[in-house]
């Protein structure tokens, strides 16, 4: 999940200080050169002066290897391979990743791999130099987090008072010297995601989560930090009162510092996005390299990096996403996401390999002691910090939370890299080495495979994520302005003060400098469209799996002589539609696609019964606006901004009765079928020759409730909708100056649809929809998912 | 502050409050103090404009509702008892305290929240949700952003996702089902200051 951006930032780290290490165990591969040939200087031969053509005979080599020539290349993405072929591995058996986490198979495979080769003397792979991953590698990663769902919303304030407590946990054991202290804070840095997997898996509740996940995030940083300072402070012989207050400074400078270079290059990359619309396909571009910028800059003033480019991500997740097209988003969602996974499968691999393959000091009484402390330390941390800010929270942790807190704090990637970069004058490094794996392993393994059960049999509090329908969303917006003003009423504020206040600041000000097309979506009219954009794609995929509807609809349009400029269009017009749709709605993204409902298959199945209405030849005179009008909320032709289609016929008559009315007011009393596109009008022309087309009025499954639809409907209509339709037919005359464009107030477009010139009105609406159904029928190869 | 109502006797049915709601007597003490601040007359009963004049309060979508979910249909005044009461709806509901002669449904359990939600929306009391409550509800929560065409195919599909009897309205249980999920009582509490 989301999280996984982290621990492959962390593991990148790892990676890179593993390697900086590898380097030292076996040779810089790229200062053989100098060792080698003299003379020649930017080769890398090992073997003699060869590359020179000389003007001794030689005869020119047919057939050459060169293998120092690819040599990096070429190990990095053989590991890189073999460890996704293990990562394969795991989830032919399923079974087996429920109960383990993959961190561990990895570390297992790792092992093993490491035991060969130590058995064949090969050395573990110095596959880069470090400076090169360090610098090329561990910023993508982190990037993983841009494409997260909405949780930057949820962590707010309660997040980062977490974090800066949780300080208090570092500095573990103030035994003796700063070198306890050093190490102290290298294990100390928790890494929980196996934990948030099992979380999420097991769908644990929304505030436990997110505490985990900030803590992660924050932690690593925070660690990093203390690490630098103790290092710092551990190579002076006297410390002072005065260096302490300044190692305070310095970790506020640093993390705050951080943060805030990120939020300034995400508003950068934000404002830039603005401008892009013209050149969409280098995007992505724009994200990577601002992250990176992100990351550099903060590298170059030593900051905090990983606080840097995660707050970048998180500010450009906000702004960003909205600037950029649909395609630009999921690009830069899977290259994230296939980076991440790299890095994440690579770092637990080598740290398997390298477990094996390092020299270790052994001390029971210090390791053993290590272990006790740091479980028991975890276990004091959250419960204190859980007192203090308890009180300030509307539903506090209980126990069960605190434990899953307290267990879940597994040691990871940045431990592990950390404590490769220690400095070798530290007498006991190797012991720190064996102490710091010892315990990775064993959190890993022991707390990693045993948190899904305890979790389960202590039945934390749940949440449950899949809040995808409209009813939840208006409901829930309701409760927060409920909640919004009896706090008003009663003269006190909680979170939702500031919230509010952020919003708003954010709504006049931000907004309107970062974002291109300003106009703030309700995410209520968001998910609206989101989900009735899955009911069609929805609707496509059965209807063209379903033999009964599909050759009559496909019939409807054989011999369709559709304009390339027309299909063109229409495709156009379905992929722009599906671009507006915001993902704010989502919540936790997991690796996993998201989970379909079966009450979207519900409302499927009806609007797909009252689409297959509308089909009917007779429909075509007299039909009223089929339902399935309404599930594109796309005007053709237009954005998703506009409004709903305009044209809204109102046919009534009896055969009402066949498709449930979208629009009551239009239906009643107006039949405009005002179209705003003549595209649409395509297919309009042809359907009138398709009254002989068959079967088309197959299901009528619901017909009681489409009766019942058209009553409601029409009882609930109001005058207070005619200017509405109207307002739009301007509009789109000017779109297009059709012939068939015809403007038709208040009159009854019965006798209308017998004039030939304007296309059955049923189908007017409908091509909006149809429109953009049609061409897909046609073509059941073009698969919107596939976008 | 509270050093003049450090005793709850001259609050009108003090104790009995703490009995019925789940309030502590710190929190009832500063409720009460709210209750006379915005008591602008000293009359010892609210009436609506003295709700109105809470700041923010107006520009709340659904202040008017809030404010009219405080004076049910028939009643123009409010006093002590009935505020804290219906505050008291509020509390987050593991902290319930044992009261004798609690009743059955303490006002702040996760059916007492939702129920005060469903009055928000159904003002005329018939128990249901009717689509034009619902529009209404929409309308005001939205109203600037969204046209009415998809304001109707929003309440539209809201009412076909959670109606289950087919009656075109939302009653309570429709409504409860519908938030089966969600978690309630995180939602509609507040903490309440001592």
């Amino acid at each position: 999940m989301d999280l996984h951006f982290f621990r492959r930032a962390g593991g990148l780290l790892l990676v890179f200080t593993l390697l900086s290490l590898l380097h030292g165990s076996r040779g810089e591969v790229p200062t053989r050169p100098i060792s080698a040939v003299t003379i020649l200087p930017p080769v890398k031969p090992d073997d003699g002066p060869q590359a020179f053509p000389n003007a001794d005979k030689a005869n020119l080599p047919v057939f050459t290897m060169d293998y120092p020539r690819i040599q990096i290349p070429f190990e990095i993405t053989l590991w890189v391979l073999l460890a996704s072929f293990a990562k394969i591995g795991f989830h032919v058996y399923h079974k087996i990743t429920i109960w383990v986490p993959e961190s561990c198979l990895l570390i297992s495979i790792g092992l093993i791999v490491g035991g060969i080769m130590f058995s064949v003397h090969e050395e573990p792979p110095a596959v880069l130099s470090s400076n090169v991953f360090f610098l090329y590698m561990l910023p993508p990663i982190v990037l993983w987090f841009a494409v997260v769902g909405t949780l930057w919303n949820s962590i707010g304030i309660g997040m980062s008072l977490f974090a800066i407590c949780q300080i208090e946990a570092f500095g573990v054991q103030d035994i003796n010297l700063q070198e306890n202290l050093l190490f102290a804070t290298i294990i100390s840095a928790v890494d929980p995601v196996a934990v948030l997997s099992v979380f999420e898996d097991v769908s644990v509740n929304e505030q436990l989560y997110i505490v985990v996940f900030g803590e992660c995030l924050f932690n690593d940083a925070v660690t990093v930090v203390l690490y630098n300072m103790f290092n710092f402070v551990a190579e002076m012989p006297v410390v002072e009162p005065v260096d302490v207050f300044l190692g305070v400074a310095r970790f506020f400078v640093v993390g705050l510092g951080g943060m805030g270079f990120g939020v300034l290059f995400g508003f950068v990359a934000a404002f830039t996005t603005r401008f892009t619309s013209r050149v969409r396909e280098i995007e992505p571009l724009f994200i990577f390299m601002y992250s990176y910028l992100a990351y550099l800059v903060a590298e170059l003033f030593a900051i905090s990096s990983i606080m840097a480019i995660v707050t970048c991500a998180l500010t450009m997740k906000y702004y960003v996403e909205e600037n950029v097209s649909q395609r630009s988003c999921t690009t830069i969602r899977h290259v994230v996401k296939m980076l991440g996974s790299i890095s994440e499968t690579l770092i637990f691999f080598f740290l398997g390999v390298v477990t094996i393959t390092t020299e270790h000091e052994w001390n029971w009484g210090y390791i053993l002691f290590t272990l006790l402390f740091a479980f028991i330390w975890r276990g004091l941390g959250v419960l204190v910090l859980t007192q203090i800010i308890n009180p300030f929270r509307t539903i506090p942790f209980n126990m069960k939370d605190q434990f899953g807190l307290a267990y879940g704090g597994l040691r990871g990637a940045i431990s592990f890299a950390l404590v490769f970069t220690l400095p070798d004058n530290i007498g006991r490094k190797q012991l720190f080495v064996t102490a710091t794996i010892a315990i990775i392993l064993f959190t890993v393994f022991l707390q990693g495979i045993s948190i899904r059960p305890l979790i389960e049999y202590i039945n934390v509090r749940r949440t449950n994520r899949n809040l995808d329908t409209i009813n939840v969303e208006v409901h829930c917006r309701l409760m927060e302005h409920t909640i919004a003003g009896i706090e008003d009423l009663c003269g006190q504020w909680s979170h939702f003060y500031w919230k509010d206040k952020f919003m708003k600041f954010n709504n006049r000000i931000l907004r309107r400098i970062l974002i291109r097309d300003n106009r703030a979506e309700s995410s209520i009219v968001a998910l609206y469209k989101k989900l009735e954009l899955q009911n069609a794609m929805e609707i496509l995929d059965t209807v063209t799996g379903d033999i009964s509807a599909a050759p009559s609809i496909v019939s409807l349009y054989r011999g369709n002589k559709f304009k390339a400029a027309d299909l063109k269009n229409m495709h156009d017009i379905l992929s722009k539609n599906m671009y507006k749709i915001r993902q704010r709605t989502v919540a936790f993204t997991g690796k996993h696609a998201l989970p379909n409902d079966s009450q979207t298959k519900e409302i499927l199945i009806r609007r797909h019964a009252s689409i297959r209405r509308s089909l009917r030849p007779g429909s075509f005179q007299t039909t009223v606006v089929p339902k399935s009008h309404k599930y594109f909320s796309l005007p053709a032709g237009k954005s998703l901004d506009s409004k709903f289609p305009p044209g809204r016929l109102s046919y009534t008559d009896d055969q009402e009765t066949m498709s449930e009315v979208a629009y009551p007011s239009s239906r009643s009393r107006f039949q405009q079928p005002a179209r705003s596109s003549s595209r649409a009008m395509m297919p309009l022309r042809r359907l009138d020759t398709l009254q002989e087309a068959p079967s088309v009025d197959t299901l009528n499954e619901n017909t009681g409730r489409t009766e019942r639809g058209m009553s409601r409907t029409k009882s609930s209509s109001s005058d207070s909708r005619v200017p509405a339709p109207r307002r739009h037919l301007p509009p789109s005359i000017d779109n297009e100056g059709s012939s068939v464009d015809n403007l038709r107030n208040g009159q009854h477009e019965v006798e209308e649809e017998e004039q030939p010139s304007s296309p059955p009105p049923a189908w007017v609406a409908e091509p909006r929809d149809n429109a953009a159904q049609n061409p897909l029928l046609r073509r059941p190869q073009w698969n919107p998912k596939k976008m | 502050m509270g050093s003049n109502s450090s005793n709850m006797n001259h609050i009108p049915d003090g104790q009995q409050l703490l009995q019925d709601t789940g309030f502590s007597a710190a929190q009832i003490i500063r409720l009460y103090e709210r209750f006379e601040f915005l008591d602008k007359d000293n009359t010892g009963h609210l009436r609506p404009e003295d709700l109105e004049t809470v700041p923010d309060l107006d520009m709340n979508p659904i202040g008017a509702r809030i404010i009219g979910a405080f004076f049910p249909p028939g009643k123009e005044t409010l006093d002590f008892g009935s505020f804290v009461r219906i505050l008291a709806h509020f509390l987050p509901a593991d902290s319930n305290r044992t009261r004798a002669g609690a009743q059955q449904e303490p006002a702040n359990s996760t059916t007492g929240k939702l129920r005060f939600a469903f009055q928000l929306y159904d003002q005329d009391r018939d128990g249901k949700i009717s689509r034009d409550e619902l529009l209404q509800v929409l309308r005001s929560m939205l109203g600037l952003q969204v046209t009415e065409e998809q304001l109707q195919c929003i309440a539209e599909r809201a009412i076909q996702e959670a109606d289950a009897d087919k009656d075109d309205a939302i009653s309570f249980d429709e409504f409860r089902k519908s938030l089966e999920k969600v978690d309630i009582d995180h939602k509609m509490s507040i903490r309440f200051l001592r």
